[in-house]
């Protein structure tokens, strides 16, 4: 169980450095349990490298990311999916050979060993996420929706008590939107926490429950939906300084 | 699911009896030979075709597990046969090393990397005499005279292999395999530790390809580094083995044996002695050109584009 005075997750003043180049320095946020967290910030902002940081698709510069208390600096990101942080991609990264069954099977067996187990927790979250009527189809045939909804069903089966989720409504016409937001809280509802990083302001703004504003990789605001879209930083980097 | 069972069931029937309807020593020998290579280009075939790990460094391991059966009976005087238990094992040990080095490198670049150490092995094998005698070869005595004995081992070691890769592309190894060649990236961030299920992969696949290796010593009782250590003729053969049969499928592989190795004995006798002389000479060009003929009509190889000559033979009716 989390005690209350450790927090579900938390950055510490993380930081990364590309060669010259400060992507992200002293970035610092905790996420509560069963909450929707967004982090927005215009393009190049560091969004991205933070989940990169995260789920240790590169090493942290500075900085320290806990867990439920316990530090995951180091850990290869197989450990870390393990140990429940699941992610998507901005850009998808679908499985595009295999069917969308086998898709989910893949991350399935992240959590149980054989091949019946598998498919059956693959066609449970296929079900929770609507994809049953094309799990037979190849992953490469889906259009944009489907495979962003695949990125989620496939993050999903590996059992995440935290979800990242890199930009899942970027390309969906206004229908597909909604169905996207539907799954999020229904995600959210199920228990999983989640870290949400968006660039529509409808989605951002209606589903979170705190918003992480960042710029030029540093932190600029956080607080809740209200606030932050009422933060003179953050309408300055969104819109120019002129409308602040 | 029944239905494939009953025709592996009569393929093996068929194989168990072959031998004993054909009893020229001359086709027995080009069965046994294709056996061999059922097991190498299956091999080749988990690592390069399921796991997305082009190698062209196959005959690292066939070569290891060939000097192991050899040195053993030549230095040692132990049997050859004992060899064969231990030559997939030592291939796996060759492959661990090679895995340790090359997986570091992704893509076209292991590739090129394989390349490299299949070479420094066949000129380790040429110049360290005192183990290997050199270019002069290990020389043994076979323990059969009848060929139907090794017919019998090398069917063996075929079905073993084709039923293990069978049972791992069916499991959780068979999926993550699959999923580091589809996307390495993804595939970690699902909880997949890419670097050991990439030597997993190799291991099965140095182990059988290992294991053919000392099969090959014990059979033709004689090896030399430019036998069974050769780029062309075992590294390269197990890719068009697999590439020609139908990559990542299971029966590929063994279709693409029987295939090459049927090509590889006509062009060599020139077609049984009919053609003149210059044709024997020609079986490397005759692969060639077999290769531009899959790669533009049969990309999938003879079994994954099985479908389509169905078809084509339907309408040409």
């Amino acid at each position: 169980m989390v005690g209350a005075s450790m927090a579900f997750f938390e950055a510490q003043e993380i930081g990364k450095t590309f060669g010259g180049l400060k992507a992200l320095s002293d970035v610092s946020f905790t996420v509560n349990q069963g909450e929707i967290f967004g982090l927005i910030g215009p393009n190049g902002a560091g969004k991205t490298t933070i989940f990169n940081l995260i789920n240790h698709y590169y090493p942290l510069t500075s900085g320290d990311i806990l867990f439920k208390g316990k530090s995951i600096k180091g850990m290869k990101t197989y450990q870390i999916c393990h140990l429940g942080i699941g992610r998507t991609f901005q850009v998808v990264k679908p499985l595009k050979r295999l069917t969308v069954l086998e898709n989910v099977m893949a991350s399935a067996f992240c959590r149980v060993n054989t091949f019946k187990e598998a498919r059956e927790l693959a066609l449970d979250t296929l079900e929770f996420c609507n994809l049953m009527s094309e799990k037979e189809k190849p992953a490469k045939s889906l259009p944009i929706a489907g495979r962003k909804r695949l990125e989620i069903t496939r993050a999903l089966a590996t059992q995440p008590e935290l979800l990242l989720l890199d930009e899942t409504a970027a390309g969906l016409n206004p229908a597909e939107l909604d169905e996207a937001i539907e799954l999020i809280l229904k995600m959210r509802d199920k228990g999983v926490t989640i870290i949400i990083i968006e660039h529509l302001m409808k989605v951002i703004m209606t589903i979170s429950d705190r918003i992480h504003c960042i710029n030029y990789g540093r932190t600029i605001a956080e607080g809740t939906p209200a606030e932050v879209a009422n933060n003179p930083e953050v309408i300055e980097a969104y819109l120019g300084e002129s409308y602040a | 699911m029944k239905r494939n069972q009953v025709i592996s069931a009569i393929i093996a029937v068929v194989f168990i009896i072959l031998p004993l309807v054909v009893t020229s020593d001359y086709y027995r020998h080009l069965a046994i030979l294709a056996l061999m290579w059922v097991v190498i280009g299956g091999s080749w075939n988990l690592l390069a075709g399921y796991t997305g790990q082009i190698s062209f460094g196959h005959a690292i391991f066939f070569g290891t597990g060939a000097y192991t059966a050899g040195i053993l009976a030549d230095k040692l005087g132990t049997s050859a046969w004992l060899g064969m238990a231990l030559g997939g094992f030592t291939a796996v040990l060759a492959g661990l090393v090679i895995g340790f080095i090359c997986f570091r490198l992704r893509g076209p670049y292991f590739a090129l990397a394989t390349i490299a150490a299949g070479e420094i092995c066949r000129l380790i094998a040429v110049n360290w005499e005192s183990l290997t005698n050199g270019m002069v070869g290990v020389l043994l005595i076979q323990t059969f005279r009848s060929k139907l004995p090794y017919y019998y081992v090398a069917l063996a070691l075929a079905a073993a292999s084709l039923l293990v890769f069978n049972l791992v592309m069916k499991s959780k190894w068979g999926f993550y395999f699959v999923s580091i060649r589809e996307d390495q990236d993804a595939a970690e961030s699902l909880g997949i530790n890419a670097a050991l299920y990439k030597n997993l992969s190799l291991a099965i696949s140095a182990f059988f390809t290992g294991t053919a290796g000392a099969f090959y010593m014990n059979y033709m009782a004689f090896i030399d580094p430019e036998v069974v250590f050769s780029l062309p003729y075992i590294s390269i053969m197990a890719i068009l083995v697999a590439i020609i049969g139908g990559v990542a499928t299971i029966w590929g592989p063994a279709v693409g044996a029987l295939i090459m190795v049927g090509i590889q004995e006509t062009f060599r006798s020139a077609i049984f002695g009919l053609a003149p002389k210059w044709v024997s000479q020609s079986h490397a060009l005759v692969f060639g050109l077999m290769v531009i003929f899959v790669i533009l009509y049969l990309a999938n190889g003879v079994v994954g584009d099985w479908p389509k000559i169905k078809r084509l033979v339907v309408r040409s009716r």
